[in-house]
């Protein structure tokens, strides 16, 4: 699909050179939302990494004179009911967080991918098979699926990976095997087969590296969601018992002090919050720079 | 016309018997042993667990345990909770109409905002209504659902005293947590009809349209959203779904009775008979809303009726 040209393209595209200093006008305004999201990820990036550099307290120091304080200059986000520093506990919190995000990510990326590759590139009944029984899979709402495999599994960062992870397969296998069932029938496929390529490597060189974007862009917007499935998970009491909590956790430690200390649920949940929307900022601009459609619109 | 509706319920049928037997795999496959739920491991002889898995019949080979489950639930027996030995059936029953509730509330939230937003979006395009209508559609899918049901009772419960932070009586409790979740379906809707519109505008039988002389207004609401609403019904479809899984989320934020509550307490306590009789019921529920909706296509798109 990507390299169709229709008619329609062809006249947008001649088209849109007359409208070429408007756009450029409209793409530089769509770019601060682009800047402003790459800013936030880096930071929060930067958080995890490094949480040492940024934290001016340590996130398990409890400031016994300071207990419950609302924010202020020596306390960002303010102190909890042990006197811990809420913003150096979210600078450190970030680990797990974005831990339980990209690893479930890539766990679920990498065995969704498999599927959906095997099941397209096999066709036949393999595919059928396959198929069948993701969608079974689809049909049971991914929360509840992580649930019931974080609920079996007890409690634990590894086992709200593979909560996640499992619940993203079904995602990842439908949309590699559609992208792979519709490079398999391409032209240079068929080239390919016609010199005596053996069908790995036809697989290996040409179907899978041709195959592969849709899935990074799906990847790159599934840390987001695999970020609000994880720290649902730890708000509802499946999450890390750690010294150091991860964002949902800390959120629903501070639940129970809503009517005294807004800030100890606020602030987790403006984190997990940013990191989601400039995530999914970022995953719109990827998507749409795949759909030849958008792009010749600009 | 009949024979559709016959293929599309026999496969309806078979993704229910395939989510039934998933279910159950799953949770037989996962390490953990339910007499634990029952009996201090601490205290209990081996005799005693032996004793009480023969009784549970966990001793027996996936088959015959499937088999037996299988054939309880045909007869609408989907076994006892392990804690109190209450039915998990009934436990589902009574307090579904709770989540009924909530479920269709949030929906109407989100297909109300979700379309609204949405066309006007599309419609006055780069305008404020536009940047509004994005940022919203952007929160609503960025947002976890336990941070803006707090945000809400903070402000509009704790703050103003509008509406009761938690409970499940009365309507009044319903507006903050329908609220929270139908906003992340809002946000999809929101994105999901701007696009398709942007999309039909652009199509030449819209400026066929116009160039006949047609008003704005006829072109706009008559043709392009009529067009727009069909990818948009398939993901309201979805969503119902998606809702009905997040209120195990909401339903614990606001301490409102419903299945999400009993399963949030049943892994707690991993009383497994009633995490599995709460995910095959919502797949079910899920499943049930998907076949009406596809089904619903053949009355809105005259395309798909003529083909069948």
């Amino acid at each position: 699909m990507r390299e169709a040209v229709t008619a329609s393209t062809v006249w947008r595209r001649g088209g849109s050179r007359r409208l070429f200093t408007f756009r450029l006008r409209r793409l530089a305004a769509a770019d601060s939302f682009l800047i402003g999201a790459g800013i936030i990820i880096a930071f929060i990036i930067a958080c995890a990494l490094v949480p040492s550099l940024i934290a001016p307290y340590s996130p398990t120091a409890m400031l016994t004179d300071s207990i419950m304080q609302a924010p202020s200059s020596a306390h960002l986000f303010g102190t909890d009911y042990f006197g811990r520093d809420i913003f150096s506990v979210v600078v450190y919190g970030s680990r797990d967080s974005l831990f339980i995000g990209f690893a479930s990510v890539i766990v679920g990326g990498l065995a969704g991918g498999a599927i959906g590759a095997i099941a397209g590139y096999a066709g036949g009944w393999v595919d059928s098979l396959l198929m069948r029984c993701n969608d079974i899979l689809m049909t049971i709402p991914g929360i509840l699926l992580a649930l019931a495999i974080a609920g079996a599994l007890g409690k634990g960062l590894f086992n709200i990976v593979l909560a996640v992870a499992v619940s993203s397969i079904p995602g990842y296998a439908r949309i590699m095997r559609a992208q792979i069932i519709s490079i398999k029938g391409r032209t240079f496929i068929a080239a390919s087969r016609s010199v005596g390529a053996t069908p790995f490597h036809i697989f290996w060189k040409h179907v899978l590296p041709n195959a592969l974007s849709p899935l990074l862009v799906m990847a790159a917007i599934g840390v987001g969601t695999a970020i609000l499935t994880g720290s649902g998970l730890s708000f509802l009491g499946l999450g890390v018992l750690r010294e150091i909590p991860d964002w949902g956790t800390l959120l629903s430690q501070g639940r129970g002090y809503l009517t005294v200390a807004w800030w100890i649920c606020t602030f987790p949940g403006l984190a997990i919050t940013l990191f989601v929307l400039a995530v999914n900022i970022i995953g719109d601009r990827m998507r749409d720079r795949l759909d030849p459609k958008k792009n010749a619109k600009g | 016309m009949a024979g559709v509706l016959a293929r599309r319920l026999f496969s309806s049928v078979l993704v229910i018997v395939g989510s039934l037997i998933l279910v159950f795999a799953i949770l037989y496959v996962l390490p953990g042993d339910p007499t634990d739920t029952i009996v201090d491991p601490s205290i209990a002889t081996p005799e005693m667990v032996a004793n009480l898995r023969h009784q549970l019949g966990v001793d027996q080979p996936f088959y015959i345990q499937f088999a037996r489950y299988f054939s309880h639930m045909l007869r609408g027996d989907f076994g006892q909770s392990l804690m109190n030995s209450e039915s998990v059936l009934g436990k589902i029953l009574d307090s579904f109409p709770a989540t009924l509730a909530l479920t269709a509330a949030s929906s109407f939230v989100a297909v109300t905002v979700g379309l609204v937003l949405g066309v006007l979006s599309a419609i006055h395009r780069n305008r404020p209504i536009d940047l509004i209508a994005r940022v919203v559609g952007l929160f609503g899918i960025s947002m976890p659902t336990f941070w803006s049901g707090i945000l809400l009772i903070v402000l509009l419960s704790l703050k103003l005293g509008w509406f009761p932070a938690m409970g499940s009586d009365g309507w009044r409790t319903l507006v903050l947590p329908a609220i929270a979740l139908g906003l992340v379906g809002a946000g999809f809707i929101v994105r999901m009809v701007r696009s398709s519109m942007l999309d039909i505008i652009d199509e030449h039988f819209i400026l066929t349209l116009r160039s006949k002389g047609l008003t704005e207004r006829a072109v706009m609401y008559k043709h392009a959203l009529r067009n727009a609403l069909i990818p948009a019904i398939t993901m309201i479809g979805m969503l119902v779904g998606e809702m009905l899984a997040g209120t195990v989320v909401i339903e614990t934020v606001f301490s409102r009775q419903g299945i999400g509550r009993i399963i949030a307490d049943a892994l707690m306590a991993k009383d497994l008979p009633v995490v599995q009789g709460v995910i095959f019921f919502s797949a079910f529920v899920y499943v049930i809303v998907n076949t009406l909706v596809d089904l619903s296509y053949t009355f809105i798109d005259p395309r798909v009726r003529r083909s069948t």
